[in-house]
């Protein structure tokens, strides 16, 4: 898929939120094929850290490392609420020159909805049109925020599926999610062991 | 991938066809309109002052499409995704610039005919109004589409938005009408050049607004 292997990797990152640090000294290395489960309850951080790997917001601190194309879900679809499913996914896979469209449609169970307009979609299904705009863009490393949240249980089941492909294929995916999930050979990490002591916080305010 | 999303931004933002609707022509075509039943029809009265009513109106409606130009795609993850496919925030606003013009710049300057005869306006008047507003309102645009990318994150940008153009706009609206007043055209080439520079500056600005509105 990618040309070269896809790498994900963080050097000593620390990212803020407002005036908080919410994380700091965190490191990670993932190789072509790795997942990472990313745990933490709501607010500690994942979806920070997820954007500061995606490269959208600058980390207060540390670097952030990557080879190969990056897809990235989470809460919002990027799909325009206006227009039909159908048309709204295929401006996504026109940009990214998605093969074989009509087979993922069919998998992620969106066929019958091609006609419908995003904004009357419920969560679960607007979540697996995010999924379909994700797999169209054959990127080597997935960031997925809370990919399973508002889906069945089979969609749930599905989603893991996708994961397991994506990895067994030599690509990388890195899931923050609250809820257990089950990958062969992944690894984790809990956010909240990287958030800072009470002295790390003294010595930040006396920088301030 | 740039015209791809031309394609789209226009599609979105085009009178009739997107979401958009026509609402700032008809805002525009209403004000010519009521002009005249407000100043009783006086056709000196009118032919003089009738070219800065449909300046007002022009101005007006720029402000009318601001709500929706950058915040709702921001709301929806969209420049992300952009972001993510490698284009740059200045690209991705200098498309939306040239969708937000083409989507009110020309059916305004096509519903002046209709509004210069309700106000009255003939011969090298009409003239120097047109060419003025098709100078002009690139410049309206660009100084919207900013407005709109720096209140994107604000929750009352929509009404703060309104406010902050209309002393932006100032210079167009004095040398654009300005120009219909001592009928020359040199006023025609400043409002001309004032559109270039802000058309040339508001991409980057815009980017560079949207880029901050992430880190919050």
């Amino acid at each position: 898929m990618q040309p070269s292997l896809p790498t994900l990797a963080a050097d000593n990152l620390a990212c803020r939120r407002g005036d908080r640090l919410l994380f700091r000294r965190l490191s990670f290395r993932l190789e072509a094929g790795a997942a990472c489960h990313v745990t933490g309850a709501n607010g500690a951080g994942k979806t920070t850290l997820i954007r500061a790997l995606a490269g959208l917001t600058t980390p207060y601190a540390g670097a952030v490392m990557r080879e190969g194309a990056l897809a990235l879900l989470d809460e919002r679809t990027g799909l325009d609420p206006d227009l039909p499913l159908g048309r709204a996914l295929a401006f996504w896979f026109g940009l990214d020159t998605a093969p074989d469209t009509g087979t993922m449609i069919a998998r992620l169970r969106l066929d019958a909805l091609a006609e419908v307009p995003v904004r009357y979609l419920s969560t679960g299904q607007k979540k697996r049109a995010a999924l379909a705009r994700v797999l169209g863009q054959g990127a080597g490393v997935w960031l997925l925020d809370e990919p399973l949240s508002g889906l069945d249980t089979d969609s749930q089941g599905l989603v893991m599926e996708l994961v397991r492909e994506h990895c067994a294929d030599g690509g990388i995916a890195l899931i923050a999610s609250h809820q257990p999930l089950d990958l062969p050979g992944m690894t984790s990490f809990a956010i909240e062991d990287f958030a800072p002591a009470l002295e790390d916080l003294a010595e930040q305010d006396e920088d301030a | 991938m740039i015209f791809a999303l031309l394609r789209r931004d226009l599609a979105q933002f085009f009178p009739f066809t997107g979401s958009g609707a026509a609402l700032p022509v008809v805002f525009f075509v209403a004000v010519a309109m009521l002009f005249p039943f407000a100043v009783g029809p006086d056709a000196n009265l009118m032919a003089k002052t009738g070219g800065g009513v449909v300046w007002i109106a022009a101005l007006l409606a720029a402000i009318l499409p601001l709500e929706k130009l950058v915040a709702r795609d921001i709301d929806l993850g969209f420049f992300d995704q952009l972001r993510l496919r490698g284009m740059a925030e200045e690209a991705m606003m200098a498309v939306r610039l040239a969708a937000h013009w083409l989507s009110f710049g020309p059916p305004l300057v096509l519903a002046t005919f209709p509004a210069a005869a309700l106000l009255k306006i003939e011969g090298e008047t009409f003239q120097i109004l047109l060419l003025g507003l098709l100078a002009g309102t690139p410049g309206l645009a660009a100084i919207g589409l900013m407005i709109a990318a720096l209140t994107a994150s604000l929750r009352a940008g929509a009404a703060l938005s309104g406010l902050l153009l209309i002393p932006l706009a100032l210079p167009i609206l004095i040398f654009g009408a300005g120009a219909l007043a001592r009928q020359d055209q040199v006023s025609l080439g400043f409002v001309a050049a004032i559109s270039l520079a802000l058309v040339a500056l508001a991409p980057f600005a815009a980017g560079a607004a949207i880029r901050a509105a992430r880190e919050n």
